[in-house]
């Protein structure tokens, strides 16, 4: 039976569309209303908020718990202060992506993973004789997304707090009765918070939360919006831009942090002397430049996609809804170099975007791609070129 | 400041704003002056009330050019049209027609009013939308010069001949009787809902003395429909902060490329000598001098006021003087204390996201129009109504709004009354309008802006307050926009240029008569002193 996140009661009354996915075992809106594309101009120009919920959610906690997640994730984890979080990866010994995923810190010794996939397993496994405990605590917890230049304004008639979060940071508050803890983050490159809540008060912290976004714009907003302001922001999704590697049957389908665009989570781990796992191999990689792939953002030349479509009689198709397929890159001399990930037409750039994964000498902004198209049943190509990410990046996302 | 540039633009609206910013990309020193205290003409917003945000005239945006976004980088100056997810119109008897994204669920909407028009929305659009592709080309291109005996000239009439040859029998015949027909008449073809015609027929009659079932309407339906806004043919939005916060993004992108920008600053004429443009003298006395000058001011002001008249040859002034500009719309804006509330969809708002179209058929348009073509303002008006502070949270405070009202039939000349008499009546029937469609409204209002054809060419410039900057009849369009022979934004002065929207391809927040002309205007620059490529 599928399961339901602690804010669903609500949610279902507000989605207008029913239109639901299963997300990790749960429910999970694909939009609200019927047009996604508002949804995404609400978090783009005024406020929208998404149930994050169904991530998994792993409680590290106890002495050695710093020490674990030291030695597990690739990003130094002794640097994230209590109050704190950090977006980063895990890998195998080969150097390999396992997932990706944002550790809070609390304490000293008192950890929140979240992560699309369950790690208990893995964790525990890694913990040894260390003293740290690991607990699933996702079904404690409703995760709500408050995301868009009003996120601030109206979070803060509720918990006064967040005027002085910054980027990545959370603190403990309170909403009404409820305790909550607030943080900086998000999945949509805007300025954004997230909420998390005790599952009994989920749904009085959502109420006040809509209430305090009247006259604000605040939406409701699903996974297609989100799936679009996650692509202009750069960011990379597990089962489109990356597989685990745990999963993998061919290197094919593995990629190195390095290669995903994550080499600036690498620097200096050459200088420390942290044990991690996978930390050979990326050492090596580095080392030895011997990076396949590197994730770029492409740019599609607007003049030429017209005009290919133009000559074929057809009027060019303008999709906000990303395309996540493969789609091949070719040079001028028709060789392939790479290809595209997720592929959209952004409405707040007029233009075709997509995290693409090019060969590592084509990496420099300002390169042409040819990127491969399918018209009138032929394949055909249009230029595009290389760009760096994120696409879309405000300064009122850390300002 | 310096007095001496490149080029001078006289007007600051959106389509000398373009000129402008295309020209200083060229590299030339560009000076953009401006009357009023702000830039932008009629897409301006102005905070009439603290909080609140008005969108005094142009309130919408759909035909803005794809390419200039592009071209001028205004993404990176701020540009953010927020696209408008559904249309709301309501019904005399309290109903309504509500259209949004989803096609299946426009489907049973249309069905509620009629089965058979289900699948005609689906024709409609799809016929429509290929005479858009058909005619698209020539929004982006300098009509040729079918009078032209120059190599040119016959090269550009060949290239308009190959374009249609190559085109469909059907489109071609939908294209003609779209030009030359009324939009009752094609709507007619498709529809039998009255609700849905009148729907679509009220983008026939908007900012032109037609009435659904003159001829010409049909013309501008076209027109409200080629707007490839987002991609998307038809599609609509509302500007982040209003057509006021887009041109002030063309403003920072001309500022970019290096134009400068000059406010209250009311030119009194082009300076010429011998036959050529040599500057602009304001009212003040200030002589700027530019070796080239555009105006981006209405076809009446380029042609009688900037420059004498005798100046020029005498069929074309003849031809401006009866150039018709008529205006015959008129805005009413409110400043809301909550939301307007439709009866039958009670406390519900989300219909407000988009345009509210108070048109319910073909025959209340129609009748709004026989008003006018006797000299008085509809006693039932034709509005078209735009709550942006529904999407765009910064245009009023919360749970407050603005209102931008577009109300038509409101003539520019009135029988035995004149505007500055009938304002606040006018306004009070645009009211008691609105408030038999939703009961209450009136209570709501904390403030009234009221623009007449006649506060807008007051205020705005435009000659008898015609949006368009000159009706839009196929004799003053394409070549023969603003004359003929004049449609290649050139004036018979040497180094005088017109790009405003009186000029081909027309009125509406477009932008392409303002590049059009700076293509012009680079190519004769090289020509005349080899600028560089």
């Amino acid at each position: 039976m599928i399961k339901t996140t602690p804010f669903h009661e609500r949610l279902d009354q507000l989605n207008e569309s029913q239109r639901w996915g299963h997300w990790s075992g749960y429910l999970s809106a694909l939009k609200y209303g019927m047009s996604p594309k508002h949804e995404y101009f609400a978090v783009r120009n005024s406020a929208g908020f998404f149930d994050t919920s169904p991530l998994y959610k792993h409680r590290i906690s106890g002495r050695d718990a710093e020490r674990l997640l030291a030695g597990v994730m690739a990003r130094d984890i002794r640097h994230c202060r209590p109050g704190r979080a950090q977006y980063t990866v895990w890998c195998d010994d080969r150097g390999f992506l396992l997932e990706d995923g944002v550790v809070f810190r609390h304490s000293e010794s008192d950890f929140l993973l979240t992560a699309a996939e369950p790690n208990f397993g893995y964790l525990s496994d890694l913990a040894g004789g260390l003293d740290v405990t690991i607990e699933d605590v996702t079904d404690e917890f409703g995760m709500l997304a408050v995301q868009g230049p009003r996120s601030r304004t109206i979070l803060a008639k509720l918990a006064p707090e967040v005027e002085k979060l910054s980027y990545f940071e959370h603190t403990d508050a309170k909403m009404g009765k409820a305790p909550v803890t607030i943080s900086r983050t998000g999945y949509t490159g805007d300025l954004g918070y997230e909420v998390r809540v005790a599952r009994d008060d989920a749904l009085a912290v959502l109420d006040a939360v809509i209430e305090a976004g009247e006259g604000h714009g605040l939406r409701p907003f699903g996974e297609e919006a989100l799936l679009m302001t996650r692509i202009e922001a750069g960011l990379v999704l597990i089962n489109v831009e990356f597989s685990s590697s745990r999963y993998a049957y061919t290197d094919h389908d593995r990629i190195t942090p390095k290669e995903l665009g994550l080499g600036w989570m690498l620097k200096g781990i050459d200088a420390d002397d942290r044990p991690f796992i996978g930390r050979e191999a990326i050492r090596r990689e580095l080392a030895e430049r011997t990076s396949r792939w590197a994730t770029v953002g492409l740019v599609v030349d607007w003049a030429d996609y017209d005009r290919v479509y133009d000559q074929a009689g057809l009027i060019p198709p303008k999709d906000e809804t990303p395309q996540e397929y493969d789609s091949m890159l070719y040079d001028d001399a028709g060789e392939r170099i790479g290809y595209a990930t997720s592929l959209m037409y952004s409405p707040m750039l007029q233009r075709h975007i997509a995290l693409a994964r090019v060969r590592p000498a084509l990496a420099a902004a300002g390169t042409r791609v040819n990127l491969e198209l399918t018209i009138n049943h032929h394949y055909e190509t249009v230029a595009a070129e290389v760009t760096r990410l994120p696409f879309f990046n405000p300064p009122r996302k850390m300002a | 400041m310096d007095k001496n540039y490149d080029v001078i633009v006289v007007g600051g609206g959106h389509n000398g704003l373009v000129n402008g910013a295309y020209l200083a990309k060229a590299g030339l020193k560009v000076l953009i002056v401006e009357r009023r205290h702000l830039i932008g003409g009629a897409a301006i917003t102005e905070e009439l009330r603290p909080g609140f945000h008005f969108t005094s005239f142009s309130y919408a945006l759909s035909l803005l050019r794809p390419d200039i976004v592009h071209e001028l980088d205004l993404v990176r100056h701020g540009f953010m049209p927020i696209l408008m997810p559904s249309s709301f119109a309501p019904m005399e008897n309290g109903d309504y027609l509500l259209l949004g994204q989803d096609r299946d669920e426009n489907i049973k909407e249309i069905m509620r009013h009629s089965p058979h028009d289900a699948d005609a929305m689906d024709r409609y659009e799809h016929d429509m939308e290929r005479v858009c592709q058909l005619v698209k080309p020539l929004l982006d291109t300098v009509p040729p010069n079918i009078f032209g005996g120059s190599p040119e000239d016959i090269q550009d009439t060949a290239e308009l001949v190959k374009h249609l040859r190559g085109a469909d029998q059907k489109v071609v015949h939908d294209l003609v009787r779209l030009l030359t027909g009324s939009a009752a008449d094609f709507l007619d073809d498709y529809f039998e809902s009255d609700i849905l015609k009148g729907y679509i027929a009220s983008s026939g009659i908007i900012g032109t003395k037609v009435g659904p079932m003159s001829q010409g309407s049909g013309m501008v339906l076209l027109y409200h429909s080629i707007g490839e806004h987002d991609g998307h043919f038809g599609a609509w939005s509302f500007h982040k902060g209003g057509n006021g916060g887009f041109t002030q993004v063309l403003a920072r992108a001309a500022q970019a490329f290096g134009a400068e920008i000059l406010l209250n600053a009311p030119v009194a004429s082009v300076l010429t000598r011998n036959g050529e443009a040599v500057g602009v003298v304001l009212e003040d006395g200030t002589e700027l001098t530019a070796r080239t000058v555009v105006s981006a001011l209405d076809p009446r002001r380029t042609f009688t006021q900037l420059v004498e008249p005798r100046e020029l040859p005498g069929d074309l002034v003849e031809n401006i003087n009866r150039f018709r500009f008529q205006g015959t719309s008129a805005k009413v804006n409110f400043a809301l204390d909550g939301a307007p509330r439709y009866p039958a969809l009670g406390d519900r708002t989300d219909q407000y996201l988009g345009f509210i179209n108070i048109g319910p058929s073909m025959e209340y348009l129609e009748r709004a129009f026989d008003d006018a073509k006797y000299g008085w303002y509809s006693q039932r008006p034709y509005i078209d109504c735009a709550i942006q502070s529904f999407v765009d949270p910064d245009m009023a405070p919360p749970g407050k709004h603005v209102m931008s009202c577009f109300v038509q039939y409101a003539p520019y000349h009135l029988k035995g009354s004149d505007w500055d008499t009938e304002r606040e009546t006018f306004a009070d029937t645009v009211q008691a309008t609105f408030e038999s469609f939703f009961p209450g409204f009136g209570d709501l209002v904390l403030q009234r802006e009221v623009r007449t054809p006649l506060d807008i060419e007051r205020t705005v410039g435009l000659t008898e307050g015609n949006i368009f900057a000159g009706e839009f009849f196929a004799p003053q369009m394409y070549f023969f926009r603003p004359a003929p022979g004049w449609s290649q934004y050139r004036t018979p002065i040497h180094g005088y240029y017109q790009c405003g929207s009186g000029t081909h391809p027309g009125g509406c927040v477009m932008g392409a008569p303002g590049k059009l002309a700076s293509q012009q205007i680079i190519k004769d620059l090289r020509v005349r002193e080899g600028l560089g490529s």
